[in-house]
């Protein structure tokens, strides 16, 4: 099972960044990553995430989990569109539901 | 059994596992391949199937199976298109990492001795991984944990209704293996953090 190439494989590992309408600028309007609470992730596992992949510190990673913990979600990165996608693609490729929307 | 630790010189992380365990292990990774397989990353019907032919590119809606929802959930909340594109192109990367993320606990388990065939009593696995692989089974322990929660509807402070069900129900001894991958991932992360 684990060593028939073909069914899956295809698609592009690497994010195409999705094209910006032109004029808009990505520094007046940042976006944001958002991570929302499931109640099957286990806070450490979370915490853990944010500090591997961000390179948060322990501390900053901890009121980030728990920000999603207790209010249910939480801003975890700050930037333009394609830096946005490529954070989403990560939280999803560790099972956090991650989704991202344009900065109020 | 006592889930995952440091060794203190070899910096690897380490778990000895029953061969039932061990056999359970691969049974829950085995099935998630199969899923992530299954339910092909393909775009919706084409008209023209020429057309179709030529197309390579990733799918565009949601899945239908609830877990593959979850493990691949929409990105963009309001805005329909981007979230096709999104989807499109990150969706069959994710599949294959998470497909092939399996694979390495089922490799794993076979290398450190798990025959294709749990017949011998009394069998121990020992599993000794170097730091990247551990990852790779802690990212997978929750693709796992989310495709089994997601199938048993476990919801935040459930805990009692899974208690009041009878020994028997299998739906108790699917979140009792629910809580022991838990148990094993806690373990994993408690040894990586150290």
């Amino acid at each position: 099972m684990c060593h028939d190439e073909g069914v899956s494989a295809a698609s592009p590992v690497e994010l195409e960044p999705t094209l910006t309408p032109e004029g808009e600028a990505n520094l007046a309007s940042p976006w944001v990553t958002i991570v929302w609470n499931d109640p099957v992730n286990l806070m450490s596992y979370v915490s853990y995430v944010f500090q591997k992949y961000f390179g948060y510190s322990e501390k900053h990673a901890e009121k980030l989990m728990l920000e999603v913990h207790n209010d249910g979600r939480s801003i975890v990165s700050t930037g333009s569109r394609e830096e946005m996608e490529r954070d989403v693609q990560a939280m999803h490729e560790h099972g956090l539901w991650a989704t991202m929307e344009k900065a109020e | 059994m006592s889930g995952f630790a440091r060794h203190r010189r070899s910096r690897r992380v380490i778990a000895t596992f029953t061969g039932f365990e061990a056999d359970l292990l691969r049974s829950l990774a085995g099935q998630l391949v199969e899923l992530l397989r299954n339910e092909a990353a393909v775009p919706d019907e084409h008209a023209d199937p020429l057309e179709a032919l030529f197309d390579f590119s990733g799918p565009t809606t949601e899945p239908e199976d609830p877990v593959l929802a979850r493990l691949f959930p929409t990105a963009y909340v309001e805005d329909e298109e981007a979230a096709a594109e999104f989807r499109r192109y990150t969706e069959g990367g994710l599949r294959d990492g998470k497909s092939k993320a399996a694979c390495r606990i089922i490799d794993d388990l076979e290398e450190a001795g798990l025959p294709d065939e749990l017949t011998e009593d009394g069998l121990m696995i020992d599993v000794e991984l170097v730091e990247a692989d551990a990852e790779t089974w802690m990212r997978s322990f929750t693709d796992i944990r989310l495709a089994l929660a997601t199938r048993l509807g476990v919801e935040d402070g459930d805990e009692a209704r899974w208690q009041s069900l009878p020994d028997d129900d299998p739906r108790a001894q699917a979140h009792d293996i629910y809580e022991w991958v838990g148990y094993l991932q806690e373990t994993l992360v408690a040894a990586l953090t150290r």
